[in-house]
């Protein structure tokens, strides 16, 4: 097998027993992001001379005897909002088209200490605004699964790099799903994490109180192992809890017998298309045949989540993005003749349509006399949203939906049809909007042979059961193993 | 939403907008909004709203002195520097 098709524990196993070098490895991730790059388009930027130097250290390491952690000599791959010293950081708008950070975000440091070795920075929807990385300045990413390329749709970088085999792996923030989807549709695992569990220090963030840095990777191990790494308190981000990790990576082999799973009302309905709906039932007679039991629960308020993420990302937006002004950094226009035509110019031209309409709307949100119909009615609803689901937890150790309600084949495309994509939030805005952690594995195809991926929340700071009962899934099906065939040239 | 509202919010956001894009900001701020009356139809009567997800309250570190970032690195991605400033248009008369 080629070595850019292994998972990240495969090949560190390879490379700790010296059957492959982290030089080998690299080259081969570098080989075929040559071969369809120019058909996936995922990176911003590529660093791929960095690249081979760094692995070229780790193989000196590796021969003078040292024993290196799990992740050492891996290629992986950062969205373009999480910084990079001295590597150019966009968050995929023009903006910060030639930003070059002078720090680096905690994640990256993490990764960096473990010997990682970073390939490239990811395509993303401009300053994360968006669901499919299509209102990206630079570039839209295509799904790797989409061959004929006029169906199908789009993908954040993180997600197509993955299915692409381009990297073994990526971080990338989720705030109301673009992650969780993008990686369903691209037939790959994500996870977000709980809030609180990984720093976001150093990384540009439009929603501070809904987003978080995810995984997203060829199978539950690599997912397990990752976040064990990156997750833990930081000084530098006071919204980092202190929590014991340990047992977050499951088992070898797990058992789920006596698992109790829920399985909302809500999310069953007629939205659903029917190959998903199969897909999931399917799922979960291999749950109930490892020994857990699958239970219909409630969440009568769950259809209110897209509406109070749309309204709290549209808040916070606004006043996060205050701060490109021209001056401290990022692009700045020219041809002004004072500090408020500076502003006015500089905003019009750097920021994109979307982002334009994510300020424009959070200004009215927060505005005096809409405050409170608009945003404290959110913030109200997620209370109502948290407390049913904390009721349903008594009952439940985990909840199963579908991660999306359609397949990449059915996938709507074109900014325009934004309302439509935060209808079909429904399934991934609630994790975001009261911080639980989620887990998308694949879980089946489509008639057309487009991945189908289901979603596992739990309680938060629980991903160690998300994870246990991800990877008892994967070892009895092999949905997670089946990859694209690239071949459009 | 009416074209005066959209330059209103237009100004509170510093954008200058084209007539185009007035029109198209109308109305998808109103479908948008549209929307986001969904949450009208919850009874949220005595309900708290949740800012913060966490319970954490005030997060303290020992006051030691510690370097911060070097100036000129700082400075390094500022669009107009003098004497280890910012340079900025007049701002006051």
């Amino acid at each position: 097998m080629e070595s850019y098709k292994l998972t990240v524990h495969e090949a560190s196993d390879l490379i700790k027993k010296k059957k492959l070098t982290s030089q080998e490895l690299t080259q081969a991730a570098i080989n075929r992001i040559k071969q369809v790059e120019q058909d996936i388009k995922a990176f911003i930027t590529l660093t791929d001379e960095s690249a081979m130097e760094e692995a070229e250290k780790v193989d000196a390491l590796i021969n003078q005897g040292e024993d290196l952690p799990g992740i050492a000599g891996v290629p992986f791959g950062l969205e373009d909002s999480i910084c990079t010293e001295g590597i150019r950081t966009t968050c995929a708008s023009k903006m910060l088209e030639n930003f070059v950070p002078q720090y680096e975000a905690t994640v990256f440091g993490k990764l960096k200490a473990q010997k990682g070795i970073l390939l490239g920075k990811l395509n993303m929807d401009e300053f994360s605004l968006g669901l499919t990385g299509e209102t990206s300045y630079f570039l839209k990413t295509r799904n790797p699964w989409d061959v004929n390329q006029d169906i199908g749709g789009f993908c954040i970088g993180a997600a197509a790099a993955v299915a692409a085999d381009e990297v073994f792996y990526s971080l990338a923030v989720d705030m109301g799903g673009s992650l969780r989807r993008s990686a369903a549709l691209c037939g790959a695992v994500g996870l977000k994490p709980s809030y609180g569990m990984v720093s976001r220090y150093g990384v540009i963030l439009s929603a501070s109180s809904l987003a978080q840095i995810g995984i997203i990777a060829k199978d539950v191990r690599d997912c397990g192992m990752i976040l064990q790494i990156i997750s833990g308190h930081d000084e530098k981000d006071p919204m980092t809890v202190r929590t014991d990790l340990n047992g977050t990576i499951p088992a070898s082999e797990p058992s789920i017998k006596g698992m109790r799973i829920g399985i909302p009302r809500e999310y069953l309905d007629d939205r659903l298309n029917s190959d998903v709906a199969e897909a999931i039932k399917k799922a979960l007679k291999v749950f109930q045949d490892l020994g857990a039991c699958v239970e219909e629960i409630t969440l009568p308020s769950v259809e209110y989540a897209p509406a109070a993420y749309s309204t709290i990302l549209s808040a916070e937006a606004s006043s996060n993005l205050g701060r490109y002004d021209g001056i401290k950094f990022g692009y700045k226009a020219e041809g002004f003749s004072d500090l408020d035509e500076m502003y006015k110019k500089t905003r019009s031209q750097g920021f994109g349509q979307q982002v334009k309409l994510r300020i424009m709307l959070g200004n009215h949100i927060l505005s005096a006399e809409n405050c409170e119909r608009y945003y404290y009615k959110a913030l109200q609803a997620r209370t109502i949203i948290k407390g049913e689901f904390e009721k349903a937890f008594e009952k439940c150790d985990i909840i199963i939906s579908p991660t999306c309600s359609t397949t990449g084949s059915e996938f709507e495309r074109g900014t325009d049809d934004f309302l439509k994509a935060f209808l079909t939030d429904i399934y991934t805005a609630p994790a975001g909007v009261i911080g639980l952690p989620a887990l998308t594995i694949p879980c089946g195809f489509d008639d057309n042979g487009f991945p189908i991926g289901m979603q596992l929340m739990g309680r938060a700071f629980e991903e160690g059961i998300l994870l246990k009962a991800g990877l008892a899934f994967e070892q009895n099906t092999d949905y997670h193993i089946k990859r694209p065939v690239i071949n459009w040239r | 939403m009416t074209l005066n509202d959209i330059e209103y919010l237009a100004e509170t956001a510093k954008f200058e907008l084209t007539p185009e894009e007035k029109q198209y900001f109308a109305r998808s701020i109103d479908e948008v909004l549209k929307f986001a009356d969904k949450l009208a139809e919850l009874n949220t009567e005595g309900v708290e709203p949740t800012i913060y997800l966490l319970g954490i309250k005030n997060v303290f570190r020992e006051d030691t002195v510690q370097s911060s970032m070097d100036r000129d690195l700082l400075l390094k991605n500022a669009s107009d520097v003098e004497a280890g400033c910012y340079r900025v248009p007049k701002v006051v008369e």
